[in-house]
């Protein structure tokens, strides 16, 4: 990953001219040259990924093997982060965790996302009736914290993967519809949908063309907060056994249940799942914080096609007193 | 302003019914119902009529007569129903339940705002020093780590190397009030160090927004000396948005403390709801969830009129 990132710094030395590259290649340069945190966030993203999608080759055992000889066995050379009561690896149980968070972490937000972006373009768009029935609905959902009601739901759904992932997509995807009606009802005035109405463009193309991608950056920054969210939920869903069941290795399950009368015995058992877990969740923050500023709706204007309002983008963005 | 509360209220009543009937339903639609549960469990009984056990729980009628039923009682008499375990009635396990769950809730929101508060403002009057890059660190740290993490390391820690384990037994607050927080405080800290971390930023930025207005520069013009410009000019009208940020923690403070309650065994609303669900106590369900939308939407009523408090530029109608 630092060979990557020292690349892209190179060819920002080499090639300075703007226009030739594509948006997300400036946003990547302007990430590395603008935030140090949040390139480290993003290195941090990026290897979670890695080391989810190839767990199978970084493993050094399998992740549910027992060495029941070995149990509760101190780190060392064999066993890096040591054992636990099963006599199981921990690296590879964590490894296989990290795989696990991508999942319910990326997949989670997605659905999250996508219900939002439906939701809230559908009310903020067409308003009226529909609108005010569909809002009573997510404030009824609102009324209960949201913990409370994944509880609820998940019992009676009972534990798997994929429920917790559906249950907190949607949870979230709900509440996060406001933001979206919000931002729909926000555009909805301009005069641009005003004149795509008057050609003639039909309600399914002037949201596809019109509202979607003048409401992407609150939809990105809602994607990349939900991302952490998710692993954070799945991990203390897991952690009061409603989540992942046992024995599939999640950061939270591995702190919850028979381990806990072990931790005394083997403290190690209790530390790395957590450091894996803040790591991730810390990292991935950083790394939507720098995306926020990055694509601030106030400072987007017309970043990828009028090479003027990129200039005055980023010349307000250099201001010293703008607030993060 | 009475008015106002009025309407609100007013409002909030059809959500409710609607929240309610939402966790009404689903609770009973879904397989895997109490009396399957019912059943394994008295299955050491000989000849044991289902039926009976069903018409006593009030459960062989439709589902929308049983949430008339149910609306109908508590409208009527008050009364929210019965356990469907243990028979003790709902109003008196929650009134048992619910004082934890607010003292465990107000004391991590103030060890919240303690450590939120001042950090947030130091990190605003000393921007981009090594100082203000070291509590946004921390404020993100605080985000990041788990409540849960902390109180499983905070309960194997201290005993492996000293021996002591925290002792988590409750003592309610009326009983022994200085007990009681001293039981209270190493779940409120854990609980509260994650939604400082929000607090804290929020607290930054709004100071940074407050410190450029004109007004601060007239109160520094007219001499004023740092303390009294940061206290009564600038911290006045930053805070004036973080209380909506403090009003929006508390659903997940009350998420937090179930987990929290959970791993110290406190006897809360958050592990009322958790066992009740595991067994399928559907009254015991609807009466807690019930509890928690009407308390949810007092406390956003109470957070409203806060900012007529602080600000004096807000009048309700």
């Amino acid at each position: 990953m630092k060979i990557a990132n020292s690349n892209s710094e190179r060819s920002s030395g080499i090639n300075t001219n703007r226009k030739t590259r594509s948006a997300p290649v400036r946003m990547l340069i302007r990430l590395i040259k603008e935030k140090p945190l949040g390139t480290a966030g993003a290195v941090i993203t990026l290897a979670l990924l890695l080391i989810g999608l190839f767990a199978n080759q970084l493993a050094p055992y399998p992740p549910n093997a027992p060495h029941v000889v070995d149990a509760l066995a101190a780190p060392s050379a064999k066993y890096i982060l040591g054992t636990d009561n099963l006599g199981r690896d921990l690296l590879s149980r964590i490894i296989f965790g990290a795989r696990i968070s991508v999942v319910v972490g990326l997949v989670g937000a997605l659905i999250s996302v996508s219900l939002s972006t439906i939701l809230g373009t559908l009310c903020g768009y067409f308003g009226g009736k529909f609108d005010l029935l569909v809002q009573r609905f997510v404030d009824a959902w609102m009324c209960f914290p949201g913990m409370v009601i994944i509880l609820v739901v998940m019992s009676i759904l009972g534990q798997g993967m994929w429920q917790v992932i559906l249950v907190l997509g949607i949870q979230t995807g709900i509440s996060g519809s406001r933001v979206v009606r919000s931002a729909v009802i926000g555009i909805k005035g301009n005069v641009y949908l005003q004149a795509a109405v008057a050609i003639g463009g039909s309600t399914p193309q002037i949201l596809a063309k019109h509202v979607l991608p003048n409401i992407l950056a609150p939809i990105i920054i809602m994607f990349s907060m939900a991302v952490p969210n998710m692993i954070m939920s799945e991990s203390g869903l897991s952690f009061l056994g409603y989540g992942i069941p046992p024995p599939t290795p999640s950061w939270g399950g591995m702190l919850s249940g028979s381990a806990r009368a072990f931790m005394f015995m083997a403290p190690w058992m209790a530390i790395w799942p957590g450091v894996a877990l803040a790591f991730v969740v810390y990292g991935v923050n950083m790394f939507g914080d720098a995306l926020r500023d990055i694509l601030d709706p106030r400072l987007r204007g017309g970043v990828g096609r009028y090479g003027v309002k990129v200039k005055k983008a980023v010349s307000i963005k250099s201001n010293p007193g703008t607030p993060q | 302003m009475w008015q106002y509360i009025t309407r609100r209220l007013l409002l909030a009543i059809p959500t409710i019914i609607l929240a309610t009937l939402i966790v009404f339903i689903t609770i009973r639609l879904i397989p895997g119902s109490i009396l399957t549960l019912m059943e394994q469990q008295y299955s050491y009984i000989q000849n044991i009529n289902m039926d009976v056990i069903k018409h006593n729980l009030g459960l062989d009628v439709p589902v929308y007569v049983q949430y008339f039923r149910w609306v109908g009682n508590i409208i009527l008499h008050g009364d929210f129903g019965k356990s469907m375990w243990t028979t003790t009635s709902v109003i008196s396990e929650i009134s048992a339940a619910w004082p934890v769950t607010l003292e465990l809730g107000i004391l991590a929101i103030i060890i919240s705002q303690l450590i939120a508060l001042p950090i947030g403002i130091f990190s605003a009057l000393r921007q981009d020093t090594w100082g203000d890059y070291l509590a946004r660190s921390f404020a993100i740290l605080f985000i990041a780590i788990p409540g849960f993490w902390i109180a499983t390391l905070v309960m194997v820690f201290p005993s492996i190397w000293w021996g002591w384990t925290p002792s988590i037994v409750y003592i309610p607050f009326v009983k022994d009030p200085i007990g009681s927080l001293g039981m209270f405080i190493l779940p409120a800290v854990v609980l509260g160090l994650n939604g400082s971390g929000s607090t804290m930023r929020m607290t930054r930025t709004m100071m940074l927004e407050v410190m450029r207005q004109d007004y601060i520069r007239t109160a520094w013009a007219k001499g004023l000396r740092e303390r009294v410009v940061v206290t009564r000019h600038t911290l006045k009208n930053a805070l004036i948005p973080v209380v909506t940020i403090i009003g929006m923690q508390l659903p997940s403070v009350i998420g937090g403390a179930v987990i929290i309650e959970t791993i110290f065994g406190l006897p809360g609303m958050g592990r009322l709801i958790v066992t009740s669900t595991t067994q399928r106590d559907y009254t015991m369900v609807s009466g807690v969830m019930l509890f928690f939308a009407v308390g949810l939407v007092l406390i956003n009523i109470i957070v409203d009129l806060t900012y007529g408090i602080l600000d004096p530029r807000v009048h309700y109608k």
